[in-house]
């Protein structure tokens, strides 16, 4: 990793009896984009606002630049933040939104006026600077909210769940907008979110938080990938869950609904033989059917299929366990029928033990 | 026409007549100076007489400054409860509503008696003196409705997030408030303050017992003493009331509308 430029350390906070994050450890590099991503009330959010100086930790350091700001105020901190509900400022015009921050740090009329201007053809929203933030809609608020927190120039950038207020096609084209915008001005960013497909597709790195702790610090390819433990593997992505028994630890054979399969090497250390363990399974990692260089399978029941358009979704019956998979729709091809006897194939490479 | 609509019509023209036709007997009468004839010869004696100039002019200045104490008092205190302490509102709106079940004749005898000439804080020692602490017995007598109507306005706004967003773009709490706060609640501030000035115009029992030249108690004298100039002074009074409603009325058409109208 390149030079670190966020560095939490040990971060604690508590309120009253209750611990809502827990020993945050985290280095963000310059012009890193790190989403936080997690359910509900799993502290990230809490842990977002110790960064912008809303709440003090109640124990740990956190470093912007090199510079320990943990006892700072927020506007001490150089900071620029976007928030869920907007927070425009009502009573002041797009321009005036704009230029708020650059106003009270004392820039000239001239520079801000300049630097409003650029703001505004960032957002592509040039010819809107007279306008109340009434007068818009919520995706044009948010932008005109990320150019407020970008025109003065802060070290870092915050955004707290930007996109949720937003409908779903709005969300898409503003989520890219803001890569982008993030990329080309390369600034250092956190994202806070409870939306996965969002923290995986903008996201450098993402820390999947659960009950006030970091579960997992990686790129989206190895949270989505290689999940470290059961609860990233369940709330990133959908996820089939197979019960087994380990057979033999030293060879990694596990027994699944009557049958043998053989994992990687080593995904049994620590477990011993007749031990009941639970595998995972990404549905696009299964097929219908036997198929060439899937070394795995097993017989089961069509349960359930939804025809969702260019892909069908079927839910095949494994002993105790229901296995859900995407077929792509083949119109010479009619979808399977319930109740239908089927084999379902995967490469034991693909299995995840869960611990 | 529907029997429950007919009701409710004869319901709305006793209403109506209840508070119209005092109203409009008062304004009949104070037409009747001249014998035989309306006239405007009340409120031309009443408007020429140097007394209800001097006093008028008195109570507007004691309403300006009572204004701005209440202001300068409740825009911060009702701010500052919502942002940091939400748990104490219910005592605040509490003690604010004081005023109402107190009579102002409790609190002046109070004021005499902890203000008089030989106590600590000697205000009626002198006229300033009294004139202040005019001002801040019309400030607590205002207090429910500057309270409320700041309240109201707060409540319309996400008084947080704004703050915050204020605070992390670099602003500190007077820029805050001066810039972000005080113009959002603008109009509900006036409205505050119109229904202060209100007050405050046409106020005795304060005015009377800490001996002041206000507009209340030479209402009072006058109602005393004349017979078509009282009635004359009613409607002027009744006039500066409804003016300041209607002020109310049209300065909420201007209000900051909320932002918060996602797609």
């Amino acid at each position: 990793m390149s030079e670190t430029f966020l560095s939490i350390q040990g971060v604690r906070k508590a309120f009253g009896a209750t611990t809502v994050v827990k020993d945050f450890i985290l280095d963000v590099a310059r012009g890193e984009f790190v989403s936080f991503l997690g359910p509900s009330g799993c502290g990230k959010t809490t842990m977002l606002r110790m960064v912008a100086g809303f709440e003090e930790p109640s124990a740990g350091s956190i470093m912007i630049g090199g510079r320990d700001v943990t006892n700072l105020k927020p506007n001490q901190r150089n900071i620029g933040m976007v928030f869920q509900a907007y927070a425009l400022f009502p009573n002041l015009t797009v321009a005036q939104n704009i230029a708020f921050g650059l106003k009270v740090a004392g820039v000239s009329r001239a520079e801000s006026d300049e630097r409003v201007r650029e703001m505004l053809a960032i957002i592509k929203l040039e010819g809107y600077e007279g306008r109340y933030p009434y007068q818009l809609s919520g995706g044009q608020q948010q932008r005109v909210a990320l150019a407020r927190a970008l025109a003065p120039r802060p070290k870092l950038l915050l955004l707290d769940e930007p996109l949720s207020a937003l409908d779903a096609k709005v969300r898409v084209s503003l989520r890219e907008e803001i890569r982008l915008i993030q990329k080309k001005l390369d600034i250092t960013t956190i994202f806070v979110t409870h939306d996965q497909e969002e923290a995986l597709s903008m996201s450098d790195r993402i820390v999947v938080m659960y009950d006030g702790r970091a579960e997992q610090v990686g790129t989206p390819f190895d949270i989505y990938n290689r999940p470290a433990t059961k609860f990233v593997a369940n709330f990133v992505g959908t996820l089939n869950v197979l019960d087994g028994t380990v057979k033999d630890p030293a060879r990694a054979v596990v027994h699944v609904d009557g049958r043998e399969i053989t994992l990687r090497n080593g995904a049994l250390n620590g477990t011993r033989a007749g031990d009941a363990l639970s595998l995972a399974l990404r549905p696009e990692a299964i097929v219908l059917g036997r198929q060439e260089g899937r070394d795995s399978s097993l017989v089961g029941e069509i349960a359930d299929v939804s025809f969702l358009g260019s892909v069908i979704r079927v839910k095949v019956g494994v002993g105790k366990s229901a296995v859900s998979l995407d077929t792509f729709n083949n119109p010479a091809s009619p979808p399977p029928v319930i109740g239908e006897k089927t084999e379902i194939s995967f490469s034991s490479g693909d299995l995840l033990v869960l611990h | 026409m529907k029997r429950s609509r007919i009701w409710s019509w004869v319901t709305f023209a006793l209403g109506a007549a209840y508070f119209f036709i005092p109203l409009i007997a008062t304004v009949e009468f104070s037409l009747r100076m001249r014998r035989g004839e309306y006239s405007l010869d009340a409120y031309r004696v009443v408007l020429a007489d140097p007394r209800f100039q001097q006093t008028f002019l008195y109570s507007t200045v004691v309403a300006v400054f009572t204004i701005l104490i209440g202001v300068l008092l409740v825009v911060p205190t009702a701010y500052w409860i919502r942002l940091r302490m939400p748990r104490i509102r219910p005592v605040v709106e509490f003690i604010t509503l004081l005023p109402l079940i107190i009579p102002a004749i409790v609190i002046v005898f109070g004021y005499i008696r902890m203000y008089g000439s030989s106590s600590p804080l000697p205000f009626l020692a002198t006229n300033r003196g009294a004139d202040a602490l005019l001002m801040i017995g019309y400030a607590t007598l205002a207090l429910p409705y500057m309270y409320r109507a700041v309240d109201t306005g707060l409540r319309t706004i996400d008084v947080r997030t704004l703050t915050e967003a204020a605070q992390i773009h670099g602003a500190g709490w007077t820029t805050i408030i001066a810039r972000i706060i005080l113009p959002n609640v603008l109009i509900a501030v006036l409205s505050g303050a119109f229904l202060t000035f209100a007050i405050v115009i046409g106020e005795f029992t304060m005015a009377s017992l800490l001996n002041r030249p206000a507009f209340g108690p030479y209402l009072q004298n006058i109602g005393a003493n004349r017979a078509y100039e009282p009635a004359a002074l009613a409607v002027i009074a009744f006039a500066i009331t409804w003016g300041c409603m209607s002020v109310i009325q049209v300065l909420s058409r201007f209000a900051p509308k909320s932002a918060n109208n996602p797609n």
